[in-house]
């Protein structure tokens, strides 16, 4: 089968996109209709399912198929999705309250499973739709709607939960940085098996610059740590700051400071996941040098891979179902 | 032997010649520690009448815990069948025969015993410590308490040691064969064929050849001490039934409703996927279909129960007959998602295998007190098809019944069973599987819209069902949602007059079913005053009560309802033919208030929340009770 040619536009519908002027969720939505439009993925093959919040409505702007869920369920019902039609091609769009807080457990347990689903988590560290309380990824300490005193909550580390959670693909990337983002969408895609992207985007009307540090043009040039399979891991207006391995940990030094021998080259397809989660302790949240990009990438046999095998060698063995010998399974009698 | 008193004669009407009475029906209870192996001693007891041509109906019954303290009145575990050479609707009243395995076990089930009923107790087990532990200050088998009935005192331990002490087994093994001595001892009284139990030991224990050889090896003695110490002054015999002809198997509730879906996939002609998550009493049904992946069968074992159906409507977006199973507490935690597939319309069932509740409840007792929930345990107007299953065997049927409706009208469906159904067993005429319905639906391959539109809410004039697009198909993708939708485009709608239009629509679309569902149907006298109105479970007991009491010349009437969302077309009409109608259920009076607001008709309730199924005396009285006041 030949795969039509697409530009970003046969992916737009007639919805008219609700999101606040400036939401960071705009260029997201470009940034995946214009990777869509090359992915070479016939587009009734694709299937976009989402959860509740602002980014939840992301599945009524692509020209897909889609389904706008309930909270947090997005990844349960992409399951049953992909454990039933492993020939589609499955996206899941969530966000920080929708996979982490009220959806936690169906995260995990999708990526442990390692189902062939792409996980796009848009992380604005706040609850935008029910306008402005903090979130599982909000610091602590801050001042929200539903904190006037400042949060007690200490926030998740999302690139640390799904490393620990046992997925395969986990890369985070940020909303304003399309080609960035757009290489990640390929690399989750190109993994067979679970991947979650951590996408942090910006909404501007409750949580206003959070991520200033990775996107602020002086500040990202301190802060931004660009993991590139194969590379040393050096970041800083001219290479100055590298990370090493030191007392157990990664660590940012100055480059200046240790032979080049130390510094870390960045390999996301060790197998061992303790590396990745190093890399992922360098931050927790964007307030400083923080990682993004690629930080494990190590493919194992998918659940529907395993699950089709299996019934593919009960037909083998067994021969196709007969149903008038199921139901005579347990022993007949014949009365008169 | 006939009517309501029969069971194990006593020695004044026995024959002395130890030539064999004939019973026409007989009520067994083998009760033990949960560690003993009542249930399934009892079920083998029970194919081996099966085998023999009996009817029967069985009801386990067994503590919530998985090993509860040994020896102690919650441990007990029991297994109860009725045997007859007569069609027969429930597991029997009260037990004409009692098998307790220790003073525990004797202590919770001995008020049940038929008064002059036979009494096997394993003398062994009534030490000092087993009857300290089940409360026992004297030994009841030496202070006379137990007069009234026939006991016979069997050293089961010792005898089953010597009987194993060459098959190899060693240990605690040793003794875990005692409950084939006591079925042995059953098969000798009874005059049940030895071989269908032999060959199933032999088939299940092919790989553990010392397990096998012992449990033969007890089950022999324990015919053998029956034979030799001449153990009654007869044995009894339960002729085989007079059924309807055909081929049977005798089936579980669990296991006739997995198989039941497995049917309905193919005659959906669509794969099954089954999302669940472990709970009492459903779990076996997940059990069940994960055996049969030859039939392209996917089951899902989620991380919890929102999971569970979460999976399931995922798969039935892409196109499966898609199913998730739980019980009350678990469809609570569904309720959510339920909304989400009846928003969606998409196809889906959702079993309730019922328990008593609420919360964690009386998890392994049955109970019919999720029917109002059913019906209205949702947020917002949310209106479902409801069909309820009432007996083993008739799961099959209605798991192909939901699933027609829920294909042939987009929607979910509740399917209700219970612990009762669930675990007991009956005999089943196995249907001609060439003659199952056909439920196939046909999927939108085209777009159905001006300009190649596809207007996924744009609805089947008849059913009013919505067009099932699966994922795949080229120029129907389209989004569907929670939000509520335009009646036609299917986009986001706030729009009050549309969010009307489409409340009012899914509440017609469940209701129009009515027209395509059987006619409710009066079982007994058409002219009588009462009659007795049932869901669920309660069949058996009803129907026997009626048979009964029309035995003794009253005039009775029972309708015993399957859909309970909407109702029968021709309920209403069959309500106003009689004076009285009496609603026994196992809930505080769900269905009669249903009947009371939709019909107004003054109902009158028999409920009974007791974690027990109604005897049929109970109803039995009851109508008599109605009928002369
Ligand atoms: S509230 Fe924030 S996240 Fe939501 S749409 Fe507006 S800017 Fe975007």
């Amino acid at each position: 089968m030949t795969t039509p040619t697409y530009t970003r536009a046969d992916f737009q519908t007639d919805q008219e996109v609700r999101w606040c002027p400036g939401c960071g969720d705009y260029t997201i939505l470009a940034a995946v209709q214009g990777y869509m439009a090359q992915m070479g993925v016939p587009k009734e093959k694709i299937v976009f399912i989402s959860g509740i919040g602002c980014s939840s409505r992301f599945p009524y702007y692509m020209n897909t198929y889609g389904m706008h869920s309930i909270h947090g369920r997005a990844p349960a019902i992409a399951s049953g999705l992909a454990a039933s039609r492993p020939d589609l091609d499955v996206w899941v769009i969530t966000g920080d309250g929708d996979a982490l807080s009220i959806g936690g457990n169906h995260l995990i347990h999708a990526l442990r499973r390692n189902l062939n689903i792409k996980i796009l988590l848009f992380n604005n560290q706040i609850y935008g739709l029910t306008k402005g309380q903090y979130s599982p990824t909000s610091e602590v300490g801050k001042s929200t709607k539903s904190t006037p005193y400042g949060s007690i909550d200490y926030p998740f580390n999302p690139v640390s939960l799904a490393i620990g959670a046992e997925a395969g693909f986990v890369a985070r990337t940020i909303d304003m940085d399309r080609p960035h983002t757009q290489a990640m969408l390929e690399a989750a895609h190109q993994h067979q098996g679970a991947a979650l992207v951590e996408i942090y985007q910006n909404c501007n009307v409750f949580n206003d610059k959070a991520f200033l540090q990775l996107t602020g043009k002086e500040e990202r040039s301190h802060n931004r740590i660009d993991l590139r399979a194969g590379e040393p891991i050096v970041f800083g207006p001219n290479g100055d700051h590298a990370v090493v391995w030191r007392e157990g940990k990664a660590t940012v030094v100055d480059t200046a400071s240790v032979p080049t021998s130390d510094i870390m080259v960045h390999d996301p397809s060790r197998l061992d996941p303790s590396t990745a989660f190093a890399l992922s302790r360098l931050s927790h949240g964007p307030y400083g040098p923080t990682p993004v990009g690629i930080f494990r990438d190590v493919s194992r046999p998918t659940y529907e891979d395993a699950m089709s095998h299996q019934l593919v060698e009960a037909q083998e063995k067994r021969g196709p179902g007969d149903l008038d010998k199921l139901i005579s399974s347990l022993g007949t009698w014949t009365v008169d | 032997m006939s009517g309501d008193a029969p069971g194990v004669p006593d020695g004044d009407t026995a024959t002395i010649d130890r030539s064999s009475t004939e019973l026409d029906k007989v009520v067994i209870r083998f009760a033990g520690d949960s560690g003993d192996g009542m249930q399934l001693a009892g079920a083998r007891f029970t194919d081996a009448s099966a085998a023999f041509g009996n009817d029967l109906a069985t009801l386990p019954s067994f503590p919530a815990e998985i090993r509860a303290p040994a020896g102690t009145l919650p441990g007990v575990s029991s297994f109860q069948v009725q045997i007859a050479d007569f069609d027969i609707l429930t597991a029997g009243d009260q037990p004409d025969c009692l098998v307790a395995m220790n003073p525990a076990a004797l202590k919770a089930n001995l008020k049940d015993l038929r008064p002059s009923g036979t009494l096997i107790v394993n003398r062994d087990a009534f030490d000092e410590r087993n009857l300290a532990k089940a409360g026992y200050e004297v030994n009841p088998l030496d202070d006379g308490s137990l007069t009234g009935f026939k006991v016979i005192e069997v050293p089961m331990d010792s005898l089953t040691k010597e009987a194993v002490k060459d098959t190899g087994v060693t240990g605690r093994d040793v003794l875990r064969s005692k409950n084939f001595f006591a079925i042995g001892l059953l098969a000798w009284l009874f005059n049940r064929p030895q071989e269908p139990t032999v060959e199933w030991v032999e088939q299940k224990f092919a790989r553990k050849a010392d397990v096998a050889a012992a449990n033969i090896a007890a089950f022999k003695a324990g015919y053998t001490f029956g034979f030799a110490t001449e153990a009654t002054k007869t044995t009894y015999t339960v002729k085989p039934a007079k059924l309807e002809s055909g081929r049977y198997t005798n089936i579980t509730g669990n296991t006739a409703l997995a198989w039941g879906l497995v049917a309905a996939a193919q005659c959906a002609k669509l794969p099954l996927f089954y999302g669940t998550y472990p709970i009492t009493p459903a779990s076996d049904v997940l059990h069940e279909l994960s055996k049969h992946k030859n039939f392209g069968v996917r089951t899902f074992q989620a991380e919890d129960e929102i999971a569970g159906i979460g999976t399931a409507i995922g798969a039935a977006f892409g196109g499966a007959l898609a199913v998730t199973g739980s019980s009350g507490p678990g469809i609570a935690l569904k309720s959510e998602a339920i909304s989400l597939a009846l928003m969606t319309e998409l196809p889906l069932i959702v079993i309730n295998v019922q328990r008593g509740g609420p919360s964690t409840g009386l998890p392994t007792k049955p109970e019919q007190s999720d029917l109002l929930f059913s019906l209205f345990g949702r947020h917002g107007e949310s209106p479902v098809p409801v069909v309820a299953i009432s007996s083993p065997s008739d799961a099959f049927a209605n798991a192909i019944e939901a699933a027609r409706i829920a294909l042939k009208y987009m929607t979910p469906v509740i399917l209700l069973s219970d612990n009762l159904i669930a675990n007991g067993s009956e005999p089943w005429r196995l249907p001609d599987v060439d003659q199952l319905p056909d439920i196939s639906v046909t999927r939108i391959t085209e777009p159905n819209g001006p300009d190649g539109a596809f207007l996924p809410y744009m609805r089947d004039v008849h059913t009013f069902a919505r067009p099932w697009a699966v994922p795949g198909t080229p120029g129907l993708e389209h989004r569907i949602g929670g939000i509520e939708k335009d009646a036609i485009t299917g986009n986001v709608s706030y729009d009050p007059a549309n969010h009307q239009l489409m409340t009012d629509t899914r509440a017609w679309k469940v209701k129009n079913i009515a027209n395509d569902i059987p006619p409710v149907e009066i079982y007994g006298d058409d002219d009588a005053d009462i009659l007795v109105l049932g869901w669920g479970s309660t069949k058996g007991a009803i129907r026997a009560a009626i048979n009964r009491l029309r035995a003794s010349g009253k005039k009775v009437a029972s309708a015993h309802l399957t859909h309970l969302s909407p109702f029968p077309a021709n309920l209403g009409e069959v309500l106003d033919r009689f004076d009285k109608v009496l609603i026994p259920e196992l809930n505080t009076g769900q269905l009669r208030m249903l009947i009371r607001a939709d019909y107004l008709v003054p109902a009158e309730g028999l409920n009974k929340v007791a974690g027990v199924p109604f005897t049929i005396g109970e109803i039995a009285d009851k109508i008599m009770e109605m009928m002369e006041s």
